[in-house]
């Protein structure tokens, strides 16, 4: 039975599953690089108790979808596999895994860190931060796929 | 015409509510739909210049035409990951 390569699930995520399934299906590869995106304990001098992510679901696969086919473009050779959580996530709990396997470590590293940029940029899924003292919902980019100057930073960076 | 509307994040927190269900003239934009939230409830406002919409679960834009049963989304900026 095979893992979804684009996931957004309330359940806790499985690193190593998205890396089997990588490698099982993909004979050509010779690299995988992971990255986890964790809850951390503090944000803008706050100290986080735990956070709350809501998406809309049907629009965040789909914009993950689009992401992974972005980086096959940007890298050919390269394939991305990302799973992000929702729900009520503890400090240390994983709330985003990324994994890109690629022929090269080069493209495998690259599509990685675009994967997260772009994830930051435009898949509909919101932080709700509890903190000590009260809540704030997080706000970063608006969300806009066919915004190409956007495409290009998150392009750039993850070629630096 | 009806249209299902979805808020999500503080614009859900601002509206009391993530799903509701508005009647709106036809033909109608995304525009349409939202003046109609915005005249009922002027707090969601401080979005128009910042949101993302969607029609039925694809990103779309203000001018965009909306049909009967559709479902229109007001999405604040995002910060997943």
């Amino acid at each position: 039975m095979g893992v979804p390569l684009v996931a957004v699930t309330d359940r806790v995520l499985d690193l190593q599953a998205l890396v089997d399934e990588l490698a099982r299906t993909g004979s050509g590869d010779g690299a995988i690089t992971p990255f986890v995106g964790l809850v951390r304990d503090h944000n803008q001098g706050r100290r986080v108790e735990y956070l709350e992510y809501e998406a809309y679901e049907a629009l965040a696969v789909r914009a993950l979808q689009r992401i992974v086919d972005e980086a096959r473009q940007a890298w050919s050779d390269t394939r991305v596999a990302v799973h992000h959580r929702i729900g009520r996530l503890d400090i240390g709990e994983a709330s985003i895994i990324i994994a890109a396997a690629s022929p090269h470590r080069a493209h495998a590293f690259a599509a990685c860190r675009y994967t997260i940029e772009r994830v930051k940029q435009i898949v509909p899924i919101w932080k709700h931060e509890h903190f000590a003292g009260g809540d704030v919902w997080l706000e970063g980019a608006t969300a806009d796929p066919d915004d190409e100057a956007a495409r290009q930073t998150a392009y750039r960076i993850a070629c630096a | 015409m009806r249209v299902t509307i979805r808020l999500f994040a503080r614009l859900r927190d601002l509206a009391g509510s993530g799903e509701l269900v508005r009647d709106v003239p036809h033909p109608a934009t995304v525009q349409t739909v939202w003046r109609t939230l915005v005249s009922e409830m002027p707090a969601l406002s401080e979005y128009e210049r910042t949101m993302s919409v969607a029609v039925n679960a694809d990103y779309s834009r203000m001018t965009a035409s909306v049909n009967d049963g559709d479902e229109v989304a007001f999405l604040p900026p995002v910060s997943g990951g």
